[in-house]
């Protein structure tokens, strides 16, 4: 109701909302009517061409009934006097994960902003550093991790000590930087002529046209790099806490659960569940941060 | 009508004029391009713009006008030839913030009101949070847009972005004006009435104004002077003296006078070269 007697101009956007709303909730429900019923009509043997299955077997096994992965959620990990409830430890590791993959995306944003400033900055630096910025995301990621535990470990000053938190953080942010330098520059670079002629007719050095005109320009750039940093930084982080061997997170929680898979099947899903929590609420951050600098988002034609 | 002239004072070749608004002496632009394409946009040009002298630069397109007014501003440099601005180095006199300018699209930030762009200059050079505001409301009154100081500039017309660029212009009071066909996008009706305005505006602020511009009404409309220029290379084909009067006699019925039509019937034999024939008429462009 109440909605309903808005200003017009607000109608259509609640309107998309909830539109929205209804979308992303239905693609939910229709991804576990899927499950569901390829689980009651499919094969149990799955489908097989030839030696290659090519859909899933519908035991509880490998398909576990939707109801009963939320179930098991709420029962306790093991067997334990004191053991805690399923999605209390899946909210532990998922806290745990989402904090170390936001130190990494930190890091890797401000490794990526510097970078493409620097490149702004220097033409070149540009062509220096691009070609090894873009051979960086080649490495494949099993290379780099042992690498970084090793250099991490040999790091001592004071009372500092290396961690192996540190270690999954500084790959997620490897991962991270990748996107924001590439955005970024872009972004710096996207002013036009007759603004960087304005800011020069103004007699303003370069560090005060960064800050006010090539910062604020690369918003629009810069809003989706940083989207794709989040993600990456989440990704990263499961990854590297399995190929480190880092407890605590959800990545080591997922091998860990899978290899109770085989009497307890609904388990082995808590913690993907928990992945994707982590992925939504980094995404949710980002969408929040549009939100917070929409005012240099004008004249960005919506995607 | 005669061509005595009113202000203008200086000659147009006069070595040095010490204080001359802007100076442009024996100035050549020569633009090198790939595979050594070599433009020459301006030759052995001589221009002395006194302090609020109106001059307007007409001519066919790629004769050359925009380099002119973009050497005046420093955001090139002569291939030969100096060019002073109130007796300075263009360089130094863009550091000195001598001059504002304005260009053919507004270039306004979007992301900043109209409050905030037009204040972009002085909080760039660290003018005061209320001097800003007094300076900002003087001139949103100056160019008629009170009532919008929070908009954004995706929220105005064409011809509103105009005057809040001309506004962003004005900020620092410079003595002199440089501006590059800031009207031609705008429809005529438009036009004409920012036209009368930046007459006023320029008769209150005593600035002096090089003016770029397609139109030959609108040269003569708002010029002392109108600079005929012609193409490849681009040169300074002639100079007419206007004498339509002080900024306060500039009025819209102007465009009707009679000596308005000759004016204009002067600048356009100086442009095609020949005699006009037939009607004296008014024209468009
Ligand atoms: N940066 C540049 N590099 C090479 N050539 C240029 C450059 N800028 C201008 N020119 C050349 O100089 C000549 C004059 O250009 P200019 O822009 O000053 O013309 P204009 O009189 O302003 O034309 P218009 O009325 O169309 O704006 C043109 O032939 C153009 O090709
Ligand atoms: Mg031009």
């Amino acid at each position: 109701m109440s909605e309903r007697s808005r200003a017009g101009s607000s109608g259509p956007r609640t309107n998309q909302t909830a539109k929205r709303i209804a979308f992303g909730v239905g693609g939910v429900v229709l991804l576990v009517a899927i499950w569901e019923l390829y689980k009651a009509l499919g094969p149990a043997t799955g489908v097989v061409v030839g030696d290659l299955t090519i859909l899933p077997r519908t035991t509880d096994l490998a398909m576990p009934h939707v109801w009963d992965m939320i179930g098991r959620l709420f029962e306790p990990t093991g067997g334990g006097r004191d053991a805690m409830p399923v999605w209390l430890a899946v909210v532990q590791a998922s806290v745990f994960s989402l904090g170390v993959a936001a130190v990494g995306w930190v890091v890797g944003v401000v490794v990526g902003l510097l970078l493409a400033i620097l490149m702004q900055r220097f033409r070149t630096a540009e062509s220096a550093v691009l070609p090894w910025i873009i051979l960086s995301q080649t490495v494949p990621l099993i290379a780099i991790a042992p690498l970084v535990r090793r250099w991490g470990s040999q790091l001592e000053f004071g009372d500092f000590s290396w961690e192996n938190w540190m270690s999954v953080a500084v790959i997620a942010s490897y991962l991270a930087f990748f996107p924001v330098s590439i955005g970024a520059l872009r972004g710096l670079n996207s002013p036009d002529t007759i603004h960087v002629e304005l800011f020069r007719s103004y007699g303003v050095g370069w560090w005060k046209t960064l800050f006010v005109l090539r910062l604020p320009a690369s918003v629009p750039y810069l809003l989706p790099a940083l989207r794709l940093a989040a993600a990456n930084a989440v990704i990263g982080t499961v990854v590297a806490e399995v190929s480190i061997g880092l407890r605590g997170g959800i990545g080591r929680m997922i091998i860990e659960y899978a290899q109770q898979a085989s009497g307890d099947p609904a388990k082995t899903w808590a913690p993907i569940f928990g992945a994707v929590a982590v992925g939504l609420v980094a995404a949710g951050f980002i969408a929040l941060l549009g939100v917070l600098l929409r005012r240099y988002r004008r004249g960005e034609v919506p995607a | 009508m005669s061509d005595a002239s009113d202000i203008t004072t200086a000659p147009a070749t006069a070595p040095v004029v010490p204080d001359a608004a802007v100076q442009v002496s024996g100035v050549d632009k020569i633009f090198t391009g790939k595979k050594k394409a070599t433009v020459t946009a301006l030759e052995s040009i001589d221009l002395t713009v006194a302090p609020g002298e109106f001059v307007s630069l007409i001519g066919p397109s790629g004769c050359g006008k925009s380099t002119l007014l973009r050497l005046i501003a420093d955001l090139d440099t002569p291939s030969t030839g100096t060019v002073t601005v109130f007796g300075k180095t263009a360089r130094q006199a863009r550091i000195d913030q001598e001059y504002g300018i304005a260009f053919q699209q507004a270039g306004l930030l979007p992301w900043r009101t109209v409050t905030g762009n037009i204040e972009l200059p002085l909080e760039l050079h660290g003018v005061g949070g209320a001097a800003r505001k007094a300076r900002v409301s003087e001139l949103l009154a100056l160019v008629g847009l009170s009532d919008f100081a929070e908009s954004y500039p995706d929220q105005l017309s064409g011809g509103m972005q105009q005057r809040v660029a001309i506004a962003r212009a004005l900020a620092e009071s410079p003595r002199l004006l440089l501006m590059d066909e800031p009207f031609g996008a705008l429809d005529e009706m438009t036009r004409e009435r920012m036209q009368t305005e930046l007459v006023r505006i320029t008769g209150e602020t005593g600035a002096a104004v090089v003016f770029v511009t397609h139109s030959i009404p609108e040269a003569v409309y708002l010029s002392n002077r109108v600079v005929v220029m012609s193409p490849r290379p681009g040169r300074i084909r002639d100079v007419l003296t206007v004498s339509l009067g002080t900024a306060q006699e500039r009025t819209e019925e102007l465009r009707e006078n009679e000596a308005f039509f000759e004016n204009v019937s002067k600048v356009r034999e100086l442009l095609h070269g020949e005699a006009p024939v037939g009607i004296r008429g008014v024209e468009t462009r």
